[in-house]
């Protein structure tokens, strides 16, 4: 088994220890030499899949996790759910006891399962139960095959006990079966120069893009295909797929630069639904590979995406033909107009930027501390570094998206996939365990609530020495519920001063420093005036620049 | 004369000091940020009378801010918010402070 896991390429192993699995365990630290894959000390399930999400977002490419049968399955299951909406390879092996003869305890009965991948199914790409060794080599090389072809998504093979404890007959013919190079599939190519043609003919074209750019080339072939149609780009920041400062960047505008589009193409947008013009006869066309694959019980699929040309295929694998129709169709009339086009955009893009710094002003002296403020204290001490922001910042008003300039694959990750709370943190880890070869400085905004779910992944961070600089978003409650709470209050005309009841997390308040600092890890705070905000920083970034975790608690506003 | 124009001034802290309490009591900070500067919901500039807010609050248009009746909040919590939001300190522009400006 160990050899046809080293034979997958995987660097780690995230996993919470358990006896379904240990003789696989033993087998990887010792006959593995804990070498691709390392073993990292995860404690929880949830966790550690949630770390092996993170990384695969920054590495491309997935990571392994080593589950307990049934319980371990269970604690992992919203992290599995996350990866798959977010369209993210996670390996999975998962323990188990299919035999019953083997089963030695009344408690390894309980951790038995006849399906064991049963309770994932509905959110797994694939899974199998291989019964021999020949057979798990087979499954679980199928399985990785699986996992990266777009629409990339979890996997798992369970991993019997039985073989994993009996020794492999001296007669066995044992083979590893070889993966190969995996070619992602592109768009129809007789669509792709339709596509083309209407692109270069349109006269606002506007190109929206979500978890396009799988890697680092996704992120350029998109700003070259912006780039020859010089038209406006809308970044949903599923993944890094166009520099924040680009002049035909109209993240900061998106409504406005949509309200006008004779031509929409979303490229790998999950809920394309809600993409609208308000120009009649607008076109709207589809690129991406989640037409290939979708399961029926689970709505992740989100509302029908009319479209006038759906294009199933991969969208970062499509774009090369795309770009090179574009370039043969465009003559030098419209190479003009497209210049014309650029400029105007240009000169938008710098005023919605204007516009955003203006909304971060408003309240930069605030206490408890404005998200805009944390947002720019923070970029003010890494701008100059090589980062990697491994954060989720939607409920901070996306402020890094909208003022930190962007521009490389790792500046930015994307969200949870199926907003389950507990992604963050533990994703930020895996994230910044990825990041610490390259050497760079990941930033974690951190939700307060989301921590709590899973606050044991800053102990992995401290025991593995993974680098992360840790910045509390921490508003004291469960923001989002207040809001929803109050709201209910207001519409049903009753109290409307009873929504902490239930939402609010501040009696006691946590101190997160201290809960940091019980895991080993550096930390400082609760800051709540501005002017405290930056020494602090300094000071955690010092610690994480000598390759260790830090954490600040900064109590913040509400959004 | 005087002493009605006095009156009104010792009257106003009071109220933005009432106003900042039923702004926080009645969750306007969840959307709208401790100071109105804005957050899930929009920034809150206020005009000279509070009636526009009052009627606003009442029966909001557009965006997703639910429509509070009298039962939800009286007319003189909404006078003392208003007086609140007159009160706050404007902030400094963005070309004013450096952080903005990389």
């Amino acid at each position: 088994m160990v050899d046809v896991l080293k034979s997958l390429g995987f660097e780690y192993c995230f996993s919470n220890p358990a006896n379904t699995f240990r003789s696989l365990h033993e087998s990887l630290i010792n006959y593995g030499n804990n070498t691709a894959p390392e073993f990292i000390t995860c404690t929880h399930e949830e966790i550690a899949t949630a770390m092996a999400h993170g990384y695969a977002k920054i590495e491309g490419k997935p990571a392994l996790v080593v589950l307990h049968g049934t319980v371990g399955t269970q604690h992992a299951s919203m992290a599995v759910y996350d990866a798959f909406c977010d369209r993210v390879p996670v390996y999975l092996v998962l323990g188990n006891h299919l035999d019953a003869e083997g089963r030695r305890t009344p408690v390894t009965w309980f951790h038995s399962a006849r399906d064991a991948a049963a309770v994932i199914r509905d959110f797994t790409k694939w899974d199998d139960t291989p019964i021999s060794l020949g057979h798990f080599a087979e499954s679980a090389v199928r399985a990785y095959k699986l996992a990266m072809t777009p629409p990339m998504m979890p996997v798992a093979v369970v991993a019997d006990a039985h073989l994993q404890e009996h020794g492999v007959e001296e007669a066995a013919s044992l083979r590893v079966p070889r993966l190969g190079a995996l070619a992602p599939p592109q768009g129809d190519a007789g669509a792709v120069n339709e596509l083309a043609r209407m692109l270069v003919a349109a006269e606002n074209p506007v190109l929206v893009a979500d978890k396009l750019a799988r890697t680092p080339d996704g992120l350029a072939r998109f700003v070259a295909l912006a780039e020859a149609l010089q038209c406006a780009v809308i970044d949903r920041k599923g993944r890094m797929n166009f520099p924040t400062r680009h002049p035909l960047d109209q993240s900061n505008r998106a409504a406005a630069a949509l309200a006008d589009a004779d031509l929409i193409v979303g490229f790998e947008v999950s809920d394309f639904a809600s993409v609208r013009s308000r120009r009649s006869g607008a076109k709207r066309v589809t690129i991406t590979a989640g037409d290939l694959f979708t399961r029926s019980n689970y709505q992740d699929f989100q509302r029908y995406p009319e479209a006038d040309v759906a294009i199933a295929g991969d969208g970062e694998a499509t774009l090369p033909t795309l770009i090179e129709s574009v370039r043969r169709l465009t003559t030098s009339d419209r190479r003009l107009l497209f210049a014309d086009r650029g400029k105007q955009l240009a000169a938008l893009h710098e005023e919605a930027l204007a516009q955003a710094r203006e909304a971060a002003a408003v309240g930069w002296d605030s206490s408890p501390i404005s998200t805009a403020r944390l947002c720019m204290e923070t970029y003010a001490q890494v701008s100059d570094l090589d980062w990697s922001l491994v954060a989720d910042v939607i409920f901070m008003q996306n402020w890094p998206l909208r003022l930190w300039s962007m521009d490389k694959h790792y500046h930015y990750i994307g969200g949870p996939g199926g907003y389950g709370v507990g992604y963050g943190a533990p994703a930020a880890v895996g994230a910044a365990l990825a990041n610490r070869k390259h050497g760079r400085i990941t930033v974690n905004f951190q939700y307060d609530g989301d921590l709590m779910f899973a606050p044991g992944c800053l102990w992995t961070a401290a025991h593995h020495k993974i680098p992360m600089l840790t910045l509390m978003h921490n508003n004291r409650a469960y923001h989002q519920e207040v809001m929803e709470v109050q709201r209910m209050a207001v519409e049903h005309g009753r109290n409307a001063t009873r929504a902490h009841i239930g939402t609010k997390i501040e009696d006691p308040p946590i101190d997160f420093a201290k809960l940091a600092q019980s895991m080993g890890v550096y930390a400082e705070g609760p800051i709540s005036d501005p002017k405290d905000l930056a020494p602090a920083i300094t000071r955690a970034l010092n610690v994480v620049k000598r390759g260790e975790p830090a954490l600040v608690d900064v109590l913040t506003q509400p959004r | 004369m005087i002493w009605i124009v006095l009156f009104a001034w010792l009257q106003q802290p009071a109220n933005a000091d009432r106003g900042k309490r039923a702004f926080m009591e009645y969750y306007c900070y969840s959307c709208h940020g401790t100071d109105g500067q804005g957050g899930a919901g929009p920034r809150l500039v206020v005009g000279e009378s509070p009636d526009r807010l009052i009627r606003y609050v009442r029966k909001p248009t557009g965006g997703n801010m639910p429509a509070y009746t009298s039962k939800s909040i009286s007319d003189e919590d909404l006078r003392a918010i208003h007086a609140y939001l007159r009160s706050i300190k404007p902030s400094p522009p963005a070309n004013a402070i450096p952080l903005l400006q990389k």
